[in-house]
């Protein structure tokens, strides 16, 4: 390919490439360029920009609502992530035995991955209806009188992290099964001349195994457990009394209800650098695993 | 954990190995636990279902009552009456359909240009492509509403179909399948003095058929369920998606459940009908694109 002339090349690249790189740069790298300047100043869209320096930052830092909206992801975290990755697992197990229909099974459990957010949503929400929904129903039939749900503060959270993690269980469990294809089977046939138990196989194969499968899906589990909004915004609103507040919906609020685009750019840089923060930790504690192992 | 370029290559692996016959205990164990889980999946889908077809008397009562006694579609025909549901899925399939063709061919050009094309820069070029993955749409949203309300375009399809249609995981996953594909076949066309986007348009795309339909598969989902955005560049009723429409519904009929999962249920309808078809390409592609 060495005879091609500088011309016919530049032709090919304007044909090739230059659709896709006036589009990067006009709807993603201009954005993130005019986020960071914004991010220093203070506009509402209709008067004059004004710079502010770091303040919309120091700002943001001391500011409850962003502070709420951080502990709020927190508790997301917690209530979402290991339970996600555990009954995850726990499926993918299960349908990686082979037994007949299991194709069937992973399909269903695949349906909520499909289904948009929105639609997801509002079907828990009718769900958790502390008086008519199912949930509540069902807690009863167990003689447990049901919460609140959506409608009480310390109890809308769970609402929307039970929701969360039904809609997502589907897609953490294929990457799992994925993960599970991949190990060698004649690594179970060495234990089981061993004699190794099912529980002594999982522990000494199956889990270190899984190692990069898990790290992959908690790395990409907690970036979006950062930007989750959807399930929030259509559920809650981020209520009751800021008990779902969350940082998308600290970002859309300020740039959109009160027009502070400089502070929402701010907040979303913060959440930027979160993110980056989570994913440098998570490849550094991989690496020292990995080398822990070899 | 393999790559994504070599799943692409290997869509079928993820069940591969064939069911024994025989029953054992803990197959039964395996199957309970399984159908168990089943119910706590489509439960929800059923009594959804169920309620759209129930009146508010036979709904708001204490315990509920699984099937619709008596059934009606009453609450279809207000959703029907109250809002502009074929223009909403009118809009979902334009803005899909063409978000994801555009999608799939500038990555794929450009897919190609990274892997094939050598020019100066080119190493820079990618990298800055690569940076942008680790940014969170949320950042670029305030600057992407300015920049569409300075051209003119809030309530528009461009407005809601162009911002998806780049993207640098698709140039990434593009270029490495291009990469791992042997050149001989193209260096043949060069000797025959065809050029890079000749080859790329005659040999090049055809070969990468399946990598761009789990890109296709992966875009096209993406924008048919996408919120935010639409949420944000749209205010007319005439230009919503499925899902804005949904919660526009929401607003509507805030506590009139019936209607509400009647809503639901037409907004959900046309994706699960494509998934039933499409089931497992559509798992295999999601899982693939999954793992970058």
């Amino acid at each position: 390919m060495d005879a091609v002339t500088d011309r016919s090349k530049y032709l090919a690249l304007a044909v090739l490439l230059l659709p896709s790189l006036i589009g990067m740069f006009t709807f993603l790298m201009l954005p993130v360029i005019s986020s960071f300047v914004l991010s220093f100043t203070e506009w509402d869209m209709i008067g004059e920009i004004g710079w502010v320096g770091f303040d919309n930052y120091l700002a943001a830092l001391a500011d409850p609502a962003v502070q709420a909206a951080l502990r709020n992801t927190l508790v997301y975290i917690v209530g979402y992530l290991p339970a996600v990755v555990a009954i995850a697992l726990g499926l993918a197990l299960l349908l990686n035995r082979r037994i007949k229909g299991r194709v069937v099974f992973r399909a269903i459990y695949f349906v909520p991955v499909v289904t948009s957010w929105v639609a997801v949503s509002l079907i828990w929400k009718w769900q958790l209806n502390p008086q008519y929904g199912l949930i509540n129903f069902a807690l009863s039939l167990i003689g447990i009188k049901g919460p609140g749900w959506l409608f009480d503060p310390s109890w809308a959270m769970a609402g929307v992290i039970l929701t969360s993690i039904w809609k997502d269980i589907g897609f953490v469990t294929v990457i799992y099964l994925a993960g599970l294809q991949e190990i060698p089977e004649p690594l179970y046939e060495a234990a089981a001349l061993d004699g190794a138990t099912p529980w002594q196989r999982f522990w000494s194969i199956t889990w270190p195994m899984l190692a990069p499968t898990t790290f992959f899906v908690t790395t990409i589990s907690l970036i979006s457990s950062f930007q989750v909004f959807d399930q929030v915004w259509v559920m809650t609103q981020g209520g009751p009394a800021g008990a779902t507040s969350v940082m998308v919906e600290l970002i859309y609020k300020n740039a959109f209800s009160y027009f502070r685009m400089g502070y929402a750019s701010a907040i979303s840089w913060i959440l930027f650098a979160l993110i980056f923060a989570v994913t440098i930790a998570q490849n550094l504690l991989q690496k020292r695993l990995d080398r822990s192992d070899g | 954990m393999a790559d994504a370029a070599t799943l692409v290559d290997n869509p079928v692996s993820v069940i591969a190995r064939q069911p024994r016959p025989g029953l054992r205990l803990s197959d039964l164990a395996t199957y309970a636990l399984l159908a168990t889980g089943s119910v706590v999946m489509l439960l929800p889908f059923a009594w959804t279902v169920s309620t759209s077809l129930k009146t508010a008397g036979a709904t708001f009562v204490t315990p509920p009552e699984l099937l619709p006694a008596p059934a009606t579609l009453d609450n279809y025909v207000k959703v029907f009456d109250s809002a502009p549901v074929g223009q909403f899925l009118f809009n979902s399939i334009l803005v899909s359909v063409t978000s994801t063709a555009l999608m799939v061919l500038f990555c794929a050009m450009s897919g190609y240009a990274f892997a094939r094309i050598q020019f100066k820069g080119r190493e820079l070029l990618f990298y800055a492509y690569l940076a942008t993955l680790m940014i969170p749409q949320q950042v670029t949203l305030t600057p992407l509403f300015i920049i569409m309300n300075f051209l003119g375009w809030t309530n528009t399809y461009q407005a809601l179909i162009l911002p998806s249609s780049f993207g640098a995981f698709g140039t990434f996953l593009l270029r490495q399948f291009f990469l791992r594909l042997p050149r001989e076949i193209e260096e043949a066309a060069f000797m025959d003095g065809a050029g890079y986007v000749r080859i790329f348009f005659t040999i090049a795309i055809h070969l990468a058929r399946p990598a761009l339909a789990t890109l296709a598969v992966f875009a096209f989902m993406a924008s048919w369920n996408s919120f935010l955005w639409p949420l944000i560049i749209t205010s007319d009723q005439s230009m919503m998606t499925l899902p804005l429409g949904l919660s526009f519904l929401q607003g509507r009929w805030s506590t009139d459940w019936n209607v509400l999962m009647a809503g639901t249920v037409i907004g959900t309808l046309p994706i699960i009908a494509l998934y039933v078809f499409a089931q497992k390409y559509i798992i295999q592609s999601l899982s693939h694109t999954g793992l970058k």
